[in-house]
């Protein structure tokens, strides 16, 4: 392989083979409901139309695409939103049968001149925390969906038995099928119905076939997520792509959905009907150069992916180990970067969407498994990624061996990544404690490192294991805590302070302890705790560019609205800043990367054929951005309370961390909260901790009282109906009244008063406590030069 | 099977005097019109002015007939070496060594990404305006026949002793 330039059909992965009678797989497919319809044609990145199904009355039909659906929302998850918003109530849960899961593309989704234009934005009512989640992937469904006829699909009811949608782009036609035969764990799947649904026996036609599915734990688990998948016609399998966070796949799985498939005949470089191709690919070229030049001196992003941070947030204390506990650790070494590069099959172009130069999702070719069903297999392994590898420091699975086949296993089984991690890693600190026993786990001795005990608690999850312990776990974190505390099997504090959940959702796989902003980022974050609205470690941490709450605020007012914007569009958020051009460094604002959003904007003018300025893109975001914070009011989680993170998350709960960095706090207690060395020298461990937390809690409160001013909320974080308004969404009555109804009800309870306590030197944001009152709306130009 | 051997593209500076027919050869082999220019692989440029510190870096790289900038007033030529390594940059593999040994480019399995084009270390992969899909020099022997003074001829090497693979180590 390492030689290169080999022809595709001469590749080989050295994968266990299948063969399946898959003639017998199709024959068992029976109809429920067929509709026909028109293909139609993509305008400036539009296919005009959405499709909606539902299982619960085999109903399909097509929804127009208005002017001002896309005036509002963009797209992407931005559609999303719209179509929840329209389709569910205030109490859907996440296994109601109005629960909706909606799968958008987005106008640029489909391009293939830049890097990262294929992401797939998928929503629906989370089992995590009963809110809306937003999860985007790669692999090809968005665009060959696009490339079908649909800007979105939209999937509402629940089937009596396994089915599968099929959006058949070539003879357009939507049907749904039962599909009683196939597996349903994702890698097998995948392939069974690459094979089944190609329009005929070639690699070609395998390439313009998408296959959504989840997996055997997604059934039993909140944990479950979405593979897409996307044919390699290099190593000739369907490779996997996943919407992780929040449960995405539990929601499929619930509604008996075995797969979403989609084919096309073809398409080309000009599929979503550009204004200005010129304009495109003038950027485009420019930035594959910068890729070609830059990458192997800055990330390494085309050789080993993602996980080349691992040893960068490893020597900056970041790495989360043993449940966040410590950022570092000696034997982190081992899933450094260079372990897995020695694995990952290279030379091959890796992008998940065609065209991304970046191409950071790599794969282990012929990986032998050694547990649980496909033992003895050889299988092709996505990843492992940054959270996978931080993951697995997190439970103390040191061995990279042994992150391939965790994370294999979470693919296929459906299962996500993150919150597997994060939540076992909190059972594992439980068990460390005595809280949890072997007894009390099903006879898993869950400590950390265990790497059997992990696979097998996985393994049971999948096949749906009546243990309370595993139902419990599949649960997670947030579940785990009140099985924990309603056992009494520990002080409620500790159970409460060391699980890493906000509203219910885990928390991805950095150590926010030490940056404020990012607590922030975490706390404050729409959905719950994942990073893809705002990291800002190192502005705040490592570089202190972020000093005040006012610069904290005004980041976590750019940078989540900004990131937003991928979704919106359909794209990926990682060629923006994991790559930056030569003279970044030079610019007014590095961290925003100028060059690259310019790119965006030329992007976005040349498909519509009208300019759109760098501006203009946070605008259509900050639109959407506010729409789900007031739809997370709506379903009764969008308050300053449920923006609370865990302490652990904010600093040491425990004294083994407090003095594992004793200097640090120790200085701490010294100039930030003025002890004299001597009486730092005469308090115990306990009292320090118990000064920290408290100081620490009240930074937090004034982090979020700057932040929601900066945001136009109201201080107990709701968006006030006039800044709704002056966003556009005057028309929303309904919206605007029941934020009203919140804001007054908070009023009622004395809750919109600022909630730091200021000191006679502080200032709080502002003096007047019904600023929220006036439009709400802070008009600037983010890229003031 | 790929070839063993390959014909690349040679160029005589000395000979050459910039009538340009070569360009107008191989654009009517891509584009059925004899225009040259930016519809053609092959290139000639006049060496003048401050010419050398506009060219990128990558193109430098690729020029005949002036390696270090010295060639005040002569013509200089830039063309692909056949060297290969946007075959494994394209996700479609649109981009395969002929039996010939020449590198094509499949403009039917072409998506249009622009890969070949970032990645050519001499930016030797072309688009004209007017098309998505990039092309390249095919080693067809059109602007040698077309070439009036003999400034350019088909050199035979071995694939193995000029192939280029796309960089694949950590770090630099």
């Amino acid at each position: 392989m390492l030689k290169g330039q080999v022809p595709p059909e001469e590749y080989e992965t050295g994968n266990t083979r299948h063969t399946w009678d898959i003639e017998e797989l199709k024959k068992a497919h029976e109809v429920l409901a067929e509709v026909g319809y028109e293909k139609g044609e993509i305008v400036r990145g539009y296919a005009g139309k959405t499709l909606y199904v539902n299982l619960s009355t085999n109903e399909i039909k097509e929804k127009p695409v208005t002017e001002e659906m896309k005036e509002l929302f963009t797209g992407g998850k931005g559609f999303g939103l719209k179509l929840l918003w329209d389709g569910i109530n205030k109490d859907t849960k996440w296994d109601s049968d109005e629960n909706e899961l909606v799968m958008s593309a987005g106008p640029l989704n489909g391009m293939t001149q830049y890097s990262g234009l294929g992401k797939c934005l998928s929503v629906t009512i989370s089992p995590s925390t009963g809110l809306v989640c937003d999860s985007n992937a790669g692999g090809y469904f968005a665009p060959y969906m696009k490339f079908s006829g649909f800007d979105a699909l939209e999937v509402q009811g629940k089937a009596d038995e396994d089915v599968i949608i099929f959006i058949d782009g070539i003879e357009g036609k939507v049907s749904i099928e039962k599909a009683p035969l196939e597996e349903t764990n994702a890698h097998l799947l995948s392939e069974q119905l690459t094979y089944l649904y190609a329009a005929e026996d070639t690699e070609k036609a395998r390439q313009m076939v998408t296959v959504v599915s989840a997996g055997k734990g997604a059934e039993h688990s909140y944990w479950g997520c979405l593979n897409i998948s996307f044919y390699d016609l290099r190593r000739k399998v369907p490779r996997l792509k996943q919407h992780g966070r929040g449960g995405l796949g539990a929601v499929l799985r619930n509604k008996n959905i075995k797969a979403i498939v989609a084919r096309i005949e073809g398409f080309d470089g000009m599929a979503d009907d550009p204004a200005d191709i010129s304009r495109i690919a003038k950027v485009g070229e420019k930035y594959n150069r910068e890729m070609r030049d830059l990458d192997r001196f800055q990330n390494n992003m085309r050789q080993v992916g993602t996980g080349n941070i691992v040893e960068v947030m490893d020597a900056y204390d970041l790495l989360p180990t043993e449940n966040y506990r410590f950022g570092s650790f000696p034997k982190a070494s081992n899933l450094h970067s260079p372990n897995f590069f020695e694995y990952f099959t290279k030379i091959i172009p890796d992008g998940c969407w065609y065209g991304c130069t970046m191409a950071c999702a790599k794969a282990i070719d012929g990986f032998e498994i050694r547990t649980g069903p496909y033992k003895g297999h050889k299988v092709t392994v996505d990843g492992p990624e940054y959270e996978n590898a931080a993951g697995c420091a997190n439970m103390g699975l040191w061995m990279p061996e042994w992150v391939i086949e965790w994370n294999f296993y979470c693919d296929t089984y459906g299962l996500d990544t993150i919150s597997f991690a994060t939540g076992v890693a909190y059972y594992m600190e439980m068990y460390e404690y005595g809280i949890l026993n072997k007894e009390r786990c099903g006879g898993l001795e869950l400590c950390f490192g265990n790497f059997e005990a992990t696979m097998e608690l996985m393994h049971r999850i999948a096949v749906g294991d009546e243990d309370e312990f595993v139902r419990v776990a599949a649960k997670g974190i947030r579940r785990m805590k009140d099985w924990l505390i309603a056992n009494k099997w520990g002080e409620q504090l500790l159970i409460e302070d060391c699980g890493m959940e906000v509203k219910g959702l885990e928390y991805s796989e950095y150590v926010s302890k030490e940056s404020l902003a990012q607590q922030g980022g975490y706390g404050l974050a729409t959905k719950g705790p994942q990073h893809d609205e705002a990291w800002l470690i190192f502005m705040d941490m490592v570089n202190n560019q972020i000093p005040t709450f006012k610069d904290k605020a005004e980041a976590l007012h750019y940078f989540p609205i900004w990131r937003t914007w991928f979704g919106l569009a359909g794209l990926c958020k990682l060629p923006w800043n994991d790559i930056t051009p030569a003279d970044n460094a030079k610019t007014f604002s590095p961290a925003k990367i100028p060059e690259h959003v310019q790119n965006y904007a030329d992007l976005m003018s040349g498909l519509f054929g009208k300019e759109v300025t760098k501006n203009d893109l946070i605008d259509q975001s900050e639109k959407v951005y506010n729409f789900q914070r007031a739809m997370s009011v709506w379903m009764g989680k969008g308050r300053r309370e449920h923006d609370h993170p865990p302490f652990r998350s904010m600093g040491p709960v425990t004294k083994m961390e407090y003095v594992s960095r004793q200097d640090r706090y120790d200085q701490e207690l010294e100039e930030k909260l003025g002890h004299s060395e001597d009486d730092i020298e005469k308090m115990t461990v306990d009292q320090k901790l118990q000064l920290i937390y408290e100081y620490r809690r009240d930074q937090y409160e004034k982090l979020a009282d700057a932040v929601y001013y900066r945001r136009g909320w109201t201080q107990n974080g709701v968006p006030t109906p006039q800044k709704m308004a002056s966003l556009g969404f005057g028309g929303y009555t309904a919206m605007l009244e029941m934020l009203q109804a919140a804001i007054d009800a908070d009023d009622a309870d004395g809750k919109n008063v600022w909630y730091g306590d200021y000191g006679a030197d502080e200032e709080v944001p502002c003096d007047d406590l019904r600023y929220w009152e006036n439009d709400g709306l802070v008009q600037e130009d983010y890229f003031d030069e | 099977m790929t070839g063993e051997k390959v014909k690349v593209l040679r160029y005589r500076a000395d000979k050459c005097v910039g009538c340009r027919k070569c360009e107008k050869a191989c654009s009517k082999v891509h584009f059925k019109v004899e225009k040259g220019g930016d519809r053609s692989a092959i290139r000639i440029m006049k060496a003048k002015g401050d010419w050398w510190e506009k060219l990128p870096e990558a193109v430098r790289k690729g020029l005949q007939g002036a390696s270090d900038g010295e060639a005040e007033g002569k013509y200089v030529m830039h063309v692909c070496d056949q060297r290969g390594l946007c075959i494994d940059v394209c996700p479609v593999a649109a981009i395969t060594r002929k039996p010939t040994g020449a590198v094509w480019l499949d403009r039917k399995r072409c998506v249009g990404c622009l890969s070949c084009i970032g990645f050519c270390p001499i930016d030797a992969m072309r688009r004209w305006e007017g098309e998505i899909e990039p092309f390249k020099c095919i080693s067809c022997g059109s602007c040698v026949r077309a070439c009036p003074e003999e400034a350019l001829y088909m050199e035979e090497r071995d694939v193995e002793e000029i192939k280029e693979v796309v960089h694949h180590r950590m770090g630099p």
